[in-house]
């Protein structure tokens, strides 16, 4: 039965809510209407009320705090339950407080400023660390882990084939198609094949692997670190004396600075194929005379300057998916807040290294 | 088959993975208003019959009703009205990382009842904090924020937002302090005892046992090999349960209680 309310007049004019039937959560919006819908003074009358919880036991304890409202007819049971919830009154708060808008904007400026700072200080010591721990990897050879760095390898390396050669035929496809396409308005759809074959060697094999590799395994590494780190799996390694940069970063690292190369070559490869058969289906260049172009437009220079930057790109992916995953510190939320950052960083760097490379070669004269 | 006192009924459950049987034709019923301790050796599948019960597992045979609902092959809305009228505490307290401590008790209360106002629902989830026995400042907090006791408390605040009949409680007191624990033994009991709970709580705790269980359930052997008050279970002669508490921690956990 639902609470009703019939609010009556005496002589000095006090309004009467009777609550009948039950006060529990399921009636709290209606309930908390419907007293604040009556003027003061106001007498709660408790009399006919069969089931009530702590919503509603809270419900008539804030009306008597807040507005001095009396209480007439209250069982023993709800009695009870009221002096219970008086009890547990102490407000607490519900959000942290924020400090106000120009403020809040320019604190959080200033953290992500100091942020970005500490990241990259943290990310040159996290270089130093790795490189002393290749050193005394090469001191003591013994520290090598071959097995987990040939596991790393297979993760790194041979599993990526299938999308990386996938991603690259389809990419060959587009920039033939591409090329095609807007070479044909000057007469000039042969030169097609200088697009495909260069612009593949030099710059897309090389840096869509990277891409691919620093979504597919820089985010494993930081997520995998990250996870150890919070089971304490890396406490627990270095209270036994194992070094965790030994034996989780350096296999990682040297994995993928030895399949990027890798990696790449194959995408070139699979990259000049698509475009390779597009050509054929499109402009009607055979296979046979394609590579006969290829070989003459292409100096092998671009296959030095793509593979070159391919083991850079591999050790920054890297070196910021275990620096990330290392970072990870408190609950599993840091986890993909530092998946994400080690993925969205690698790729920044690897680009901001690309363009590097671009102007160093091009100052070389390996135009 | 249920009768109004019971307010969970098992009857013929089945739980395998895989090759592996956890429960074999198990039985159990809890009555409304007691604490029923669930107690059973590692493996022996007591947080897979909470799941079970609580439909997070489901089971390849056998018979659930909760307060007087058939469980097994409800549809996820029927199911939400029943949901409603229980809480689950869960070993770590599984609280929401992103939303602060006062925020997660309120997220119940949201979802059944989204016309509560934003000040009323502040100050309902403010008192089942203190009710939790957190201080005020726990309120705005984060989960990543607090120890490992005010977490379960947090938790146990959550589980009672919408003034449950039934409260499910996975280890409730393990990872914490002997004073913590028996702080939070003692929060259950007067909780049970002001709103009225039935309690489904497994532990190990053999101080928790002794101090504010009504009946033990003993899980063993696929099945409950036993249930009654600890008295009851000593009576009997299987070997674990004799181990158990006969053994130097059940003893001294016993010796504790009758000094007191």
């Amino acid at each position: 039965m639902p609470a009703q309310s019939t609010s009556a007049s005496d002589g000095q004019a006090t309004h009467t809510y009777r609550c009948v039937g039950s006060i529990t959560i399921a009636r709290a919006a209606s309930t908390q209407r419907e007293i604040d819908a009556l003027p003061d003074p106001l007498t709660l009358d408790l009399s006919g009320v069969e089931k009530m919880d702590t919503v509603g036991a809270w419900i008539i304890y804030r009306t008597v705090r807040d507005r001095g409202a009396k209480v007439v007819g209250a069982s023993k049971e709800v009695q009870g339950l009221l002096t219970q919830v008086a009890e547990a009154d102490a407000p607490a708060q519900v959000r942290p407080e924020e400090p106000p808008g120009a403020l809040r904007i320019l604190s959080e400026l200033g953290e992500w400023v100091s942020e970005a700072g500490r990241t990259m200080i943290g990310l040159v010591g996290f270089l130093g660390s790795v490189l002393i721990a290749f050193a005394s990897i090469i001191r003591w050879p013994k520290r090598f882990r071959l097995n987990a760095v040939i596991q790393r390898f297979d993760l790194v390396g041979v599993r990526a084939l299938g999308i990386i050669g996938l991603m690259s035929f389809l990419i060959g496809i587009v920039i033939g198609q591409q090329g095609a396409v807007q070479l044909r308005q000057f007469g000039a759809e042969v030169y097609t094949i200088n697009l495909v074959g260069r612009i593949t060697l030099r710059e897309l094999g090389p840096l869509m692997t990277a891409i691919m590799v620093a979504g597919r395994s820089g985010s494993a590494f930081a997520a995998q670190i990250g996870t150890m780190k919070l089971t304490e799996e890396v406490d627990a390694m270095r209270t036994i004396g194992v070094s965790p940069i030994e034996a989780l970063v350096v296999p990682r690292m040297l994995a993928a600075v030895i399949m990027m190369p890798l990696l790449s070559f194959y995408s070139m490869m699979i990259t000049l194929l698509g475009g390779g058969i597009y050509v054929w289906i499109d402009l009607g260049i055979p296979p046979l005379t394609y590579i006969e172009r290829l070989q003459e437009v292409v100096p092998i220079r671009d296959l030095w300057v793509g593979m070159v930057k391919a083991p850079v790109f591999g050790f920054i992916i890297a070196l910021t998916g275990c620096f990330q995953g290392m970072l990870v510190e408190g609950d599993s939320e840091q986890v993909g807040i530092r998946t994400t950052a080690a993925v969205v960083q690698a790729i920044f760097l690897v680009i901001v290294i690309d363009a590097v490379f671009a102007v160093f070669f091009s100052q070389v004269g390996w135009i | 088959m249920s009768s109004r006192d019971t307010v969970i009924t098992v009857r013929g459950l089945r739980n395998s993975f895989g090759e592996q049987v956890i429960h074999e034709d198990l039985d159990l019923d809890v009555r409304r208003g007691e604490i029923l301790g669930v107690v059973g050796g590692s493996g022996t599948g007591k947080s897979v019959l909470m799941r079970s019960i609580i439909g997070l597992q489901k089971p390849d045979e056998g018979e659930i009703q909760v307060l007087g609902e058939n469980m097994i092959g409800r549809e996820e809305d029927e199911a939400k009205n029943i949901r409603r009228r229980w809480g689950v505490l869960f070993q770590n307290g599984a609280l929401f990382s992103t939303l602060t401590v006062a925020e997660n008790v309120e997220v119940p209360i949201r979802e059944y009842f989204p016309f509560i106002k934003e000040p009323l629902l502040d100050e309902i989830a403010s008192y089942k904090i203190a009710m939790s026995g957190l201080p005020p400042d726990a309120g705005p907090k984060y989960p990543s924020e607090l120890s490992g006791g005010m977490r379960k408390r947090a938790g146990l605040a959550r589980a009672l937002a919408l003034d449950p009949e039934l409260l499910f409680l996975d280890e409730p007191t393990a990872g914490l302090d002997p004073i913590g624990a028996a702080g939070f033994d003692e929060l259950i009991e007067q909780l049970q005892k002001r709103l009225e709970l039935t309690v489904f709580l497994i532990t190990h705790d053999l101080d928790t046992l002794w101090a504010i269980c009504d009946r033990v359930a003993v899980l063993a052997d696929r099945k409950v090999v036993a249930v009654g008050t600890i008295e009851e279970l000593l009576a009997l002669d299987h070997p674990w349960i004799q181990e158990y508490f006969n053994g130097p921690r059940g003893r001294a956990a016993s010796a504790g209680l009758k000094g007191q």
